[in-house]
């Protein structure tokens, strides 16, 4: 028991337990303005203002087309050494988090609302709703539900997407793995405990995924 | 009796594909006009252009003197005024049968929750679905469905019912009750333009019947005479394959 105790495995998750708590709240915080900016641009995708447009499918695709750690790397090196101010580790990951997930977010949304039939929103202005309210009360809570599966699996993704912010040294799960290694040697132990912890995470919510899924199918 | 809608050289194209070759059409109050023809004749594209669905490529529409191609026209007012049956029912699915009437007095007329509910009570019951209050969409049948989509529309209080295709979609043992449901309303006075396949209606109820063919009105006569004596080529082939 003594022996179990004393091993490798356990005494690295202390450490690995304080990096999972960063990365979901690096993801969670993330996620929410990723889901505000998805939103927003994903009904820019919409518009039938060129300009509009425009603006969301230059974020869409700059987003969607730059590696993710090349995006991290912009955001904690770049911007300051141009601009001439200073960023923490923590709202870096997490503005690189939102930016990237809400180009990914922002193809849901428009997807979604895109699949709505069209007589829907036919329906709702025909009656005398604005645009707008047609949007709001009609469209989007028929949209949100079909959002929700594809939303979930972006979770999955910049959860793992976090562990690429270890490079500018913050103190997520893949990160403390890493720094317990670093001084134990015990590379072996520490990674299999943090891969586990990932799969802690992912595995209960892909299978929590697909039955919200089936339900959404019949 | 006052004009309701007035149609003056309307002109529709979806990009070089005219479909509607300058219409004119009156409408007076409480006239119950059917609006019949072959399929790609135009004729739901006009009716969906008199509640501006379709943006009209040029001339006028006029629903109670107020111009819809103005500039100054609020097209969801005129809305309110003007109902809208579609082929497909178009409830909302996420909301009960209630929901789905309440909505428009509530959201638009700002009429509060249980005022909504409670007009709307005589206006399920006149459709003969006061049991089906509190159902969702997916658990009724076509002809259940469309009754609560004339519903939703009566609940706005309109003036005048734009109806297209309303059966069309229905299983014909369900055509009955609906045909039922706007005969009432015709009956009540409600100014009416239907767009339909079923002659037996059109017969019946119009007070005059529009007959269309590639994006004009070929002929236009109370029914007893379009149906009877039909005056053009076009209109005897049409009605000789449909009756």
């Amino acid at each position: 028991m003594e022996a179990i105790m004393e091993s490798h495995y356990i005494r690295v998750l202390p450490f690995l337990f304080e990096g999972l708590i960063w990365t979901l709240i690096i993801t969670g915080v993330g996620l929410f303005f990723g889901f505000i900016l998805g939103a927003i641009f994903g009904m820019g995708r919409l518009s039938k203002n060129k300009l509009i447009y425009g603006i969301s499918s230059i974020y869409v695709e700059a987003l969607r087309g730059t590696p993710i750690l090349a995006q991290i790397l912009f955001i904690y090196f770049g911007l300051p050494d141009l601009l001439g101010f200073n960023i923490d580790k923590i709202s870096a990951s997490i503005i690189a988090i939102s930016l990237n997930a809400g180009a990914y977010i922002a193809e849901i949304v428009r997807g979604a609302v895109y699949s709505i039939d069209k007589g829907q929103s036919e329906a709702g202005r025909s009656i005398g709703l604005t645009r707008s309210q047609t949007m709001r009360y009609i469209i989007w809570p028929q949209a949100f539900k079909r959002m929700i599966p594809p939303l979930g699996n972006q979770f999955v993704i910049s959860l793992k997407d976090t562990s690429l912010f270890s490079v500018i040294a913050v103190g997520e799960l893949l990160y403390m793995g890493q720094q317990y290694y670093g001084t134990t040697f015990a590379a072996f132990e520490a990674l299999t405990m943090v891969c586990l912890l990932y799969l802690a995470i992912t595995v209960p919510t892909a299978l929590y995924l697909r039955k919200v899924e089936r339900r959404l199918d019949v | 009796m006052s004009e309701m809608i007035t149609v003056n050289n309307l002109h529709k194209s979806f990009g070089k594909n005219e479909v509607l070759k300058g219409i004119d059409m009156k409408v007076k109050e409480q006239e119950v006009v059917c609006v019949i023809g072959p399929s790609g004749s135009g004729k739901s594209t006009l009716l969906r252009c008199l509640n501006l669905l379709e943006e009209v490529t040029s001339g006028d529409v006029f629903i109670e003197g107020d111009n819809l191609t103005g500039k100054n026209v609020n097209i969801n007012e005129v809305r309110t005024r003007v109902g809208m049956v579609f082929q497909h029912f178009n409830l909302f699915p996420h909301m009960t049968v209630m929901e789905n009437i309440t909505i428009g007095p509530m959201k638009i007329k700002k009429v509060s929750k249980e005022q909504a509910r409670k007009e709307a009570i005589p206006i399920l019951r006149k459709v003969g679905l006061e049991e089906k209050a509190d159902v969702y969409p997916e658990s009724l049948s076509g002809g259940q469905k469309q009754r609560v989509a004339i519903a939703r529309s009566l609940a706005m209080n309109p003036k005048i019912m734009l109806f297209d295709e309303p059966t069309s979609a229905l299983d014909p043992e369900l055509v009955g009750d609906v045909l039922e449901v706007m005969k009432d309303l015709g009956k009540e006075g409600m100014t009416m333009v239907v767009v339909t396949h079923e002659m037996g209606f059109a017969r019946e109820m119009g007070d005059r019947v529009i007959f269309m063919d590639e994006g004009v009105i070929m002929e236009e006569d109370i029914p007893e005479n379009l149906f009877g004596n039909p005056q053009h080529e076009r209109t005897r082939e049409f009605l000789s394959k449909v009756l």
